[in-house]
């Protein structure tokens, strides 16, 4: 690990303060460290947010949640709040990572977490996102696990997290500090970037934005789901997942929002897939033609292109169970 | 820097770049706490921070100094095992006994999830939770066992929940 100064701002304010190229937030730790003592990540500083007063939820006047950017994974998941209004989000949490690393890990790392791609974590590999102009050694190599949409020729990355999938289907938003001391609302649909030709730029944030909160509009009615399928039952990254709300009435599909995981370089969330299942009534056919639609653009890189057909059929099948 | 670690106070100048792992192990000659991956894999260097589990190789030292930090050094003595090391004994919860720090230390943790009523992955209902094998295994992943000790490791922790319950 490359050697570092550290800072422990007792405020926002002063966190902000310490904007710099190469300055990062270390929060619970555990994918900054993780790719620091592989030298992947090298910060020069770094400002720790742990002990920062953002580890509270509290319910918004309009009926929804405020999130602190602090609220370890395991709180969130075990609040009686969102386990019983937003179940999707509970669910997706659960299925992430391990007990030890939900205590540890926070809601804005979370967001902000890395891809798995094995070569970025390599740094004996060409990686445009780590190494931006190097190449990239997942085309043509390894890549399982990665995107199968909005890739570039630069970067197939994934997002690997759980947590952000469910946070996109219930139209979250990321409240954030700027250093120039601005607040800023920013819905988690215009959160994250495609790679295009800089694969190492992930999110709108500027160098030393801070995340301060996660806002939840009011909940929705209906079921909800998140199904992962991976390689193992447990403490695997997903290969696909769904993050799913749905309400039916009168024997036709009401709301439909879904986002889903492992297909792209963010939570992936496609409105003409809704907009395919509302007004109709649940059918095979009917989730068969809005998984058509999402995957209309899928393509896939050589190991991972069993995605496409997982997809389609776990997209089937969580529609049947959030219409059942 | 001062530490609370085990009830007692600890004063170390390590590398600001040191782990809670490492500090343990290499600086205060805490060596209960087992490195297996140093990257939030295996669980072997679990421990608990103010009561709650934590994988200590991914957290810097620095970052606990207000902490209560407790290993398995601050579980039990030999004469006076913890209730857990005594269920991993009688069960033979273990082969080499290099994953067990980390197994017992997740076990205690995990026990106090349960008692909060927090639910896992494998829970039918985000409400009332009900214990079962099925649930220790999830709520146990990240501990890996090299030796696949797992039947037992269940068996040990099943005890000690069906005592406590
Ligand atoms: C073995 C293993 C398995 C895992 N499995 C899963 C899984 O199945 N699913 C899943 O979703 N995740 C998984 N994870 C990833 C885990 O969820 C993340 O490491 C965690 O959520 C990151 O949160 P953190 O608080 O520890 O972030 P940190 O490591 O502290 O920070 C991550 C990044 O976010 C930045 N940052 C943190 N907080 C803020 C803030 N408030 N504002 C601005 N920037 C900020 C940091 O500067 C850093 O760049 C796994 C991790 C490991 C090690
Ligand atoms: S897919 Fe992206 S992260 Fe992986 S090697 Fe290519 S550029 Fe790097
Ligand atoms: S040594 Fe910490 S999880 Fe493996
Ligand atoms: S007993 Fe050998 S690794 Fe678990």
């Amino acid at each position: 690990m490359k050697t570092f100064t550290y800072e422990k701002p007792a405020s926002v304010e002063e966190a902000v303060g310490f904007v710099g190229a190469g300055t990062r937030f270390i929060a619970g730790g555990t994918n900054l460290l993780d790719l620091m003592k592989l030298q992947v990540e090298t910060p020069d500083k770094l400002v720790d947010i742990s002990r920062l007063d953002l580890a509270k939820i509290e319910d918004t006047d309009n009926g929804g949640l405020l999130i602190g950017a602090l609220v370890p994974n395991s709180d969130l998941a075990a609040d009686t709040r969102v386990r019983e209004k937003y179940e999707v989000l509970s669910r997706a949490l659960l299925a992430g990572a391990s007990g030890q690393l939900r205590n540890k890990a926070t809601t804005g790392g979370n967001l902000l977490q890395r891809t798995r791609c094995y070569y970025f974590y390599d740094p004996a590999m060409a990686c445009n996102k780590r190494t931006p102009g190097s190449g990239c050694s997942a085309i043509g190599g390894y890549n399982r696990i990665l995107a199968i949409l909005g890739a570039s020729d630069s970067c197939i990355a994934t997002h690997p997290g759980d947590m952000p999938v469910a946070m996109r289907a219930l139209d979250a938003t990321i409240i954030t500090l700027t250093p120039g001391g601005d607040r800023r609302r920013i819905s988690i649909h215009d959160f994250y970037r495609l790679p295009g030709d800089t694969p190492e730029i992930e999110t709108v944030l500027e160098p030393g934005e801070l995340i301060t909160h996660v806002e939840l509009p009011a909940p929705v009615a209906g079921k909800q789901l998140y199904r992962k399928v991976r390689d193992r039952a447990s403490y695997a990254f997903a290969l696909v997942s769904v993050a799913g709300l749905v309400s039916v009435e009168n024997g036709k599909i009401a709301t439909a929002q879904l986002a889903f995981g492992g297909l792209g370089p963010m939570p992936w969330r496609d409105s003409r897939v809704e907009e395919a299942l509302i007004g109709m009534a649940p059918s095979d056919e009917v989730f068969a033609a809005a998984a058509d639609i999402l995957l209309a653009d899928a393509q896939g890189y050589g190991s991972n292109d069993f995605k496409i057909p997982l997809m389609k059929r776990t997209l089937i099948a969580c529609l049947r169970e959030l219409t059942a | 820097m001062h530490f609370t670690i085990n009830g007692t106070a600890y004063t170390a100048e390590p590398d600001i770049r040191t782990s809670l792992l490492d500090l343990l192990r290499e600086h205060l000659g805490l060596t209960g706490s087992k490195k297996g991956c140093d990257h939030g894999q295996c669980g072997a260097c679990t421990v608990l921070v103010n009561g709650r589990r934590i994988n200590s190789c991914l957290s810097l030292a620095v970052m606990h100094q207000d902490d209560e930090i407790t290993t398995i050094e601050g579980l039990g003595t030999p004469e006076d095992l913890h209730p857990l090391q005594a269920a991993f004994v009688k069960h033979d919860g273990y082969q080499c006994g290099y994953c067990t720090p980390g197994q017992i230390c997740s076990a205690v943790g995990m026990l106090d999830e349960v008692k909060k009523g927090w639910p896992s992955h494998v829970s039918e209902t985000l409400g009332d939770v009900e214990f079962n094998d099925g649930e220790i295994s999830e709520r146990m992943s990240g501990n890996l066992c090299r030796c696949a000790a797992y039947p037992n490791i269940v068996d040990a922790i099943r005890d000690v929940a069906e005592a406590k319950a």
